[in-house]
């Protein structure tokens, strides 16, 4: 039966988090109800103030075999990490 | 014994059986989600209960613990309303059930937030914030199935139509509601009756369900009559303490 049920993406801010942060996914037949069932499925345990759904279709994704092209370009880019500079002593840390 | 014991009774027991009911949900639900929702709701009315129970024993000052109360008494010493012993039958009778159950417990827990016992009232409060929730899901869903299919519109229709008659126990007034009424501990159940229609009828409407005209209502269990379902719950819920006197988790 729930496979006729759209897949819903759960964000949740959690106690101390500033942004929302994926934590799984579930069945529901809309967005109320995917809400509903985020709160009973997700923060059992009291591990949020906010919530986030979103259909699992609505999101694009990258594709993995597009992860050659799309990310190793920067791997030999040390220059692009701020690790150059000298921190004067009385700046304390960063 | 006390009103106010018999009170505590009344109120920890119908949430005792009715949390034992939707534990019996577990890992049989329709879907995941509602799985756990149910759980989480029986959770919620089991922590209650041990609030109810706890102070109940507390009052009746013969060291009695909730887990005493809950554990080691018969049938015929269980105060709950009947309609929480129902069996749990589809999933459409156990949300009915819920609704119907839910639309009450949200008013009786916000009357007893000004209840002149301040244990009574804060135990209230902390109930009422599950409750509110608990309502805000079966309401929602017995308009979804209500108004759904036919076959959801069939057996919800259905699941109404045999519990009205049990629904009604909830707002008969006996000697023991008046006088915790005169002491402001709880209000008269049948004061309830008015705000619960309020709830009721307006979701039933939207749900495309008729509730049937009859107020007859079945009715014992706040006294201690109670149907043979209440007996086969007891003895699952029992059996290891009875059997196994005192062991411990």
């Amino acid at each position: 039966m729930s496979s006729e049920w759209p897949l819903w993406e759960v964000f949740i801010r959690g106690q101390h988090g500033l942004n929302h942060r994926h934590v799984g996914s579930l069945h529901a037949p809309d967005a109320a109800l995917a809400l509903k069932n985020a709160r009973d499925v997700y923060t059992r345990r009291n591990e949020g103030v906010s919530i986030w759904v979103v259909k699992s279709n609505d999101i694009t994704a990258s594709s993995p075999s597009d992860k050659g092209p799309l990310f190793e370009p920067a791997n030999s880019k040390i220059y692009r990490h701020p690790t150059f500079y000298d921190i004067p002593d009385d700046v304390g840390r960063m | 014994m006390s009103a106010l014991f018999e009170f505590l009774l009344r109120m920890g027991d119908t949430t005792l059986i009715l949390g034992h009911r939707l534990s019996e949900w577990c890992g049989h639900a329709p879907v995941l989600e509602e799985d756990i929702a149910l759980a989480n709701i029986a959770l919620d009315l089991i922590g209650q209960t041990q609030l109810w129970l706890g102070l109940a024993g507390e009052v009746e000052g013969r060291g009695r613990t909730a887990d005493n109360l809950a554990y080691l008494r018969d049938a015929a010493e269980f105060r709950n309303a009947l309609i929480v012993e129902r069996p749990n039958g589809d999933f459409g009778m156990t949300l009915m059930r819920q609704f119907l159950f839910d639309a009450w417990h949200v008013q009786q827990l916000k009357a007893l937030t000004a209840s002149s016992d301040a244990r009574v009232a804060e135990i209230a409060a902390k109930a009422l914030k599950e409750a509110t929730y608990h309502l805000e899901r079966s309401s929602d869903l017995v308009i979804r199935l209500g108004d759904g299919t036919d076959e959801s519109h069939r057996r919800m229709q259905a699941a109404l139509d045999e519990l009205w008659p049990y629904a009604g126990e909830l707002f008969l007034d006996d000697a023991t509601d008046r006088a915790l009424a005169q002491s402001g501990v709880a209000p008269p159940p049948s004061s309830l009756r008015a705000r619960w229609d309020a709830i009721v009828q307006p979701a039933l409407a939207q749900a495309t369900l008729k509730p049937p005209e009859s107020r007859f209502a079945h009715k014992g269990g706040r006294r201690g009559v109670h149907t043979e379902h209440l007996g086969y719950i007891l003895a699952q819920m029992q059996f290891l303490q009875r059997a196994y006197p005192n062991a411990v988790w």
